[in-house]
Parts: C-alpha cells; structure tokens; sequence
C-alpha cells in the first residue's frame, strides 16, 4: 500500500474517514487504517491536519553508494580524565554480540594521549581492534575536534555501525558526525539487534518520555549510528587473555577547535554521576527537606546515590543534577526506591526503564505504583525510619 | 545582537493519559504546546536582547498550526518568526529537520547566536541543536546552564556535565542548548500577547527556502521508523501490606534476597 498512516503521528481526528471519497478509511483502535476500496487519490494525505498520512515514495529511498563496502560494528570509546567511563565497556559487550551475529570484527575508537594501558583494557573487554588518536587537543573534550576526529575514521575506515554512549559527550557530538556523513542517527537506544532478513541494524528506543518504544533502522545510509544509555547494555568479564591490534592513528586534517575548555568544577559535595548509579533512593514533595536526611542514610547504607523529583529540587531540597525526569536526567539503576513520589508522568519519563522499582507512599492510587515492581502504601516517615535501621542490623 | 531561538510544538506531556486497559498513551484532545526546554532558550535570548540590544527571531518548522508557538513566543519577546512548513518536510527525521532548519536560519541576517532547548519532549532526541549547528557550519556547546559572558565576538558559558559543570569559551557565532537551570521563563506580557495577536505568519515553503527534495521530509531522512508499540508492562507485581515496622523489615528481606546488602 505506497499511502501509509504514521500511526504514531495520527491523532485520531477522523478527518481523514469523513473526506475519503471512497469511503476506505475506517477507525481501527483510534488510528486511522486504510482499506481496499482506496484508489491512491491522496485526498486524506492532503486533508490530514497532523501530517500523519503520506504517499510512500519508495524508489527514491534506495540507497546512493555502495554500502557493501562498509564492514565491522564500532564503539566510541569516552574518556574522562584519562579514565574510560563505563558506558564504553557496556558497549563494547553490547556490540561483540553484534559483531558476532554480524560476523565481523569489533572495534573501539581511543581519544587521547597517554591511554596504552586504556586502549588494552578495550581489547579485555571484547574489542579486536583499538583506533587510538593521540592527538593532545582530544584529552579533553572539544566538541569540534572530537566531531572532526571521528567523522576522518569513519571516512577513512568506512564502519558498518557505530556505537557511542547516550552521555553529555556523546549525545554533544556524535549528532555532528552523522550530519556529516550524512548518515543516520538513533539517540538514546535501550535495545540493539540485528534485523535476521536484511542484516541492518534494529534500534529501539523509548520516546514521550518512555510512553512509547520506537524500533528504527538506516536501511540506506551507512554507517548505521545510535547513542545508547548507559546502565543498559552488558559488559563482558575482562578477559587479560584476549589479543587484538592497536592501531595509532594521525588525523588526515589536523584537529583544530573553536570552544576552548577554561575550568571543570565537580558540583561541591555531590561528586556523583546519577546516569551510572546501580542504586538509587529518590525523594518526592512528600519527603520534606528533613526526609532526604533518611534518604541519604538509606542511600549510604545500600551503597547507592540520592535522586529527587522535580517538585524537591525546586524546593531547593536537593541540588539540580539531582533530578530525575522529563527536566532532569534519566536513569535505569538496577533498583530504584520511590520515597514520597507521586509519579507524575515527568517524573516516570526519566525512571520507568529501571530493572526493579520499589514505591513507598500513602496513596494508593499514585501513579508510581503503575510502575513499581514491589508497592507499599504507607507513611514515608513510619516506614523509612524502621527500614533504615533493619538495614543496619543486616549489615552488622 | 541577533538570536535566533529554534522551537517546536508538542503535545503537552502533563496532559498525556496512559490508557489503564491496553497501556498505551491517549493523544486524542492533548493540546498542543511549546515545547518546555524551548521556552528556556526563548527567555535566554530576550534576556540577550535586553542586555545587549539587538532582536531575536523565532523559527519553528512543522504543519501550519505550529505557528501558535510562534505566537506564543511573540508574546514573551520575541521580535520576528519563520515559520517553516510544506507537505514536503513531512516525515523528517532530525538529520532532514536540521537541514531544513539550517536553510531557514541562513535567510536570516547574520545570526551572532542560535539557542535550542536541550531536547524536544515528544521525541527526545537531543540530536537537531547539533545538527543545525552543523549545518551552519558553527561551533556548538550543547547542556549550556550559564552565560557568564559574552563580549568581543566570544561568549563564555557553563555547560553541564555529569558529575558537575565546565567553564567553556566559544567564539561567534555559535550554536547553543540550554537546560533548565539556565532561567525561569517569564509569562507572556499583554502587551506581548496583542502583538502576537495581530502577527502576520505566512509559512516558508521547500521551495522558498530553497531546498533539494532529496534531503527533506521522509525521503530526506536516513533513519525509518520500523514500528512504535507501548513499553513491556512489567510483571510480577507486588504489594507489601501491614503494618509500617512489617512492611520495612519484609522490604528489607527483598533487598537481600535481591543480594543488595
């Protein structure tokens, strides 16, 4: 059928079912669907007031270039002060099972100077392969010679995907690159897979705020690119046996930069990455000011960091990086504990993909339960209080 | 001083319903509105404007009624919008949207800063604010929470990283997101809301802003959307009930079964 309804575009208006002259559209679960009698007349395409309905234009998709030549699953390497942040070995675990199932090789892209000792972490953590540019002015980040940096390899070696982590360095500059290359470019994946027909890689990825999942492939355009969240992918156990090839690269171009970085401050007191935490204990309006204190001990004795709700930073009860949600950043611990939090859909949108959520509050009909693995409907302050001491007694 | 401030319309999150019985999201009568990191970026550059002196245009591209949040950003300040919008854009992904973008804001007089909201609500991604800088071919700092300064064709900013911030430096024009922290975004004045009223906003089409059919709208998008479906509803749901001394040592009890502590 080359007339296709965007189903997650259609709203449901039915403009389209009364215009038709041929009477073919029918409502089916509130989206519109178009049946047999339809002549391609493009009436609906034309009426539709969201755009959700277009005329496939298939011929002029096909791809421009060869894409045989591209070969091998890539994954970006991010560095922070010499040190590899652990998004990149999670996807390094990630993309050897996509090599595998691609049957190719697996690749890690190094940035820096001085990172031999890092660069041979990469190959114990399944890489075959590290591209390592020294180049000094890629120690830190720059977002034009990182994007410069990249787009020269891919160029140059011509990658069959690339992977990068969904972190504040990788979701800066990756999307450079891919406009560059004039490929395609999946943010923030959750779920990566090969597709078993035509070997393209699936995409999937939360979108509204985690209400929707979309699976989206780059059937055309090469290399097929995504950001990926930290905290989702496996990391393999190292493996000091494992050899592979590094490889020092020198930009073709050399590497210049128009944003000069002057000074990095660690927040005061809150040197935590919220984004890679396994554990976290977050606090809502209902907790107060004195009930992060609980919060904190609790989150201390589990070995875990404290999040808040939007409505909490707000109140000036815990600091900005501290926030979870749609405003804030998105997590997915191995456990998440919902102290005093509604669950308003904001809120859900940067928590709801954790493994396990537990809710603690005094309404039963708060939305957090919708999406709490364990549920207890009780007071925040008669419940916390006795778990932080159970917890003391269990660890002795 | 002359900013640009891109900006989308979308369907208004607090208003979205997820449907109990199938688990989906109910759009039916969400209304649409600014998108809420923009109205950041919109509030920064009047905030320029004021300071520096200047104007500040706004472009949006999307089906006609997005031009209500043209309107709507009229009304806080803004002095000029465009409004991107033909069938042919239909579809883009955010390869094909900052490339039309990018066209728009070359008509524009020489632009010393564009400003994107970090991410649009509806999709997330995070990826047109570099995008268009690309486009344009200007340096760009994304998760931008301070300007500190801006003076002989450089700005200084803080950007926010994972554990804390940097102290960034950039020369103009460049392109910019900004996060939450960056502001409180004003309310519309009545006199902002008569101008908005009475603008005049006739839509750029493809051809007008004179871009190549081939990098636009579905076909101009490298990446296809294969399915949408709703989130896995979790399983194994359950509910820890008694009294609150009970309900804490049974939680307890999970967390070491789980091998937390």
């Amino acid at each position: 059928m080359p007339i296709i309804v965007k189903v997650d575009v259609c709203v449901g208006c039915e403009a389209c079912v009364n215009e038709c002259p041929f009477g073919a559209i029918e409502m089916k679960d509130e989206k519109a669907v178009i049946g047999d009698k339809c002549t391609l007349c493009g009436t609906c395409v034309d009426i539709c007031p969201s755009f959700a309905i277009e005329m496939a234009d298939e011929p002029k998709t096909a791809p421009t270039e060869d894409l045989s030549a591209y070969n091998g699953v890539w994954v970006f390497a991010e560095q922070r002060n010499n040190k590899i942040v652990s998004v990149t070995y999670e996807l390094l675990g990630e993309g050897r099972r996509l090599a595998d199932s691609r049957g190719e090789e697996l690749s890690a892209v190094l940035f820096g100077t001085g990172m031999d000792a890092e660069a041979k972490s990469l190959i114990e953590a399944g890489a075959d392969r590290v591209y390592q540019v020294g180049a000094p002015l890629l120690n830190e980040f720059h977002e034009d010679a990182y994007a410069d940096a990249l787009s020269q390899l891919i160029k140059k070696y011509k990658p069959e995907i690339v992977l990068a982590g969904a972190t504040s360095i990788g979701r800066a500059f990756v999307p450079i690159v891919a406009t560059r290359v004039r490929t395609g470019l999946t943010a923030d994946c959750t779920a990566l897979d090969i597709d078993a027909e035509s070997k393209n890689l699936l995409q999937t990825r939360p979108a509204f705020g985690g209400n929707i999942m979309a699976t989206i492939a780059c059937p055309n355009n090469r290399p097929q690119m995504a950001t990926v969240r930290p905290g989702v992918m496996k990391r393999l156990p190292p493996d000091a046996a494992r050899t592979g090839e590094i490889i020092k690269e020198t930009p073709v171009s050399p590497l210049t930069s128009r944003t000069k970085l002057l000074e990095t401050i660690e927040e005061a007191g809150h040197k935590i990455n919220i984004s890679e935490a396994e554990i976290i204990v977050s606090g809502g309006r209902g907790m107060g000011e004195k009930g992060f204190e609980l919060l904190r001990e609790i989150a201390e004795i589990l070995g875990g960091v404290v999040g808040a709700t939007r409505a909490a930073v707000d109140s000036g009860w815990m600091p900005y990086p501290h926030q979870i949600g749609q405003t804030g950043r998105t997590v997915s611990p191995r456990l998440y504990i919902a102290c005093g939090i509604s669950g308003a859909i904001q809120h859900l949108a940067g928590m709801q993909s954790s493994d396990m959520i537990i809710a603690i509050n005094k309404d039963p009909n708060a939305p957090i339960f919708n999406v709490a693995d364990i549920g207890i409907v009780g007071d925040v302050f008669e419940v916390l209080p006795a778990f932080a001491k159970k917890l003391k007694e269990m660890r002795g | 001083m002359n900013i640009a401030v891109c900006v989308k319309q979308v369907p208004d999150a607090s208003e979205v319903k997820i449907d109990k019985a199938t688990g989906t999201m109910v759009r039916e009568g969400v209304p649409a509105i600014l998108n809420p990191f923009d109205a950041y970026a919109v509030e920064e550059a009047v905030r320029l404007k004021e300071k520096h002196g200047g104007k500040v245009f706004a472009v949006t591209m999307g089906p006609p009624q997005a031009g209500e949040v043209l309107r709507h950003v009229v009304a806080m300040g803004a002095d000029d919008v465009m409004l991107i919008s033909d069938r042919a854009f239909a579809g883009a992904d955010t390869w094909a949207t900052s490339y039309t973008l990018g066209l728009g804001l070359k008509k524009l007089v020489p632009l010393d800063l564009v400003i994107c909201g970090k991410q649009a609500i509806d999709g997330d991604t995070a990826q047109v604010g570099p995008g268009v800088a690309e486009n344009l071919g200007l340096p760009f700092i994304a998760y931008v929470r301070k300007i500190v300064d801006m003076s002989d064709g450089r700005m200084k900013v803080e950007r926010l990283i994972e554990d804390g911030y940097e102290v960034v430096e950039v020369s103009l024009p460049a392109v910019i997101t900004v996060v939450k922290e960056i502001n409180a975004p004003r309310m519309p004045s009545l006199k902002g809301k008569m101008k908005a009223k009475s603008l005049d906003i006739k839509p750029l089409s493809a051809e007008a802003i004179g871009a190549e059919a081939e990098k636009i709208g579905l076909v101009g998008s490298p990446t296809k959307v294969m399915k949408v479906f709703s989130p896995p509803s979790k399983g194994n749901r359950e509910r820890i009930d008694g009294a609150p001394q009970e309900q804490a040592a049974r939680l307890a009890e999970k967390l070491r079964e789980m091998k937390v502590i």
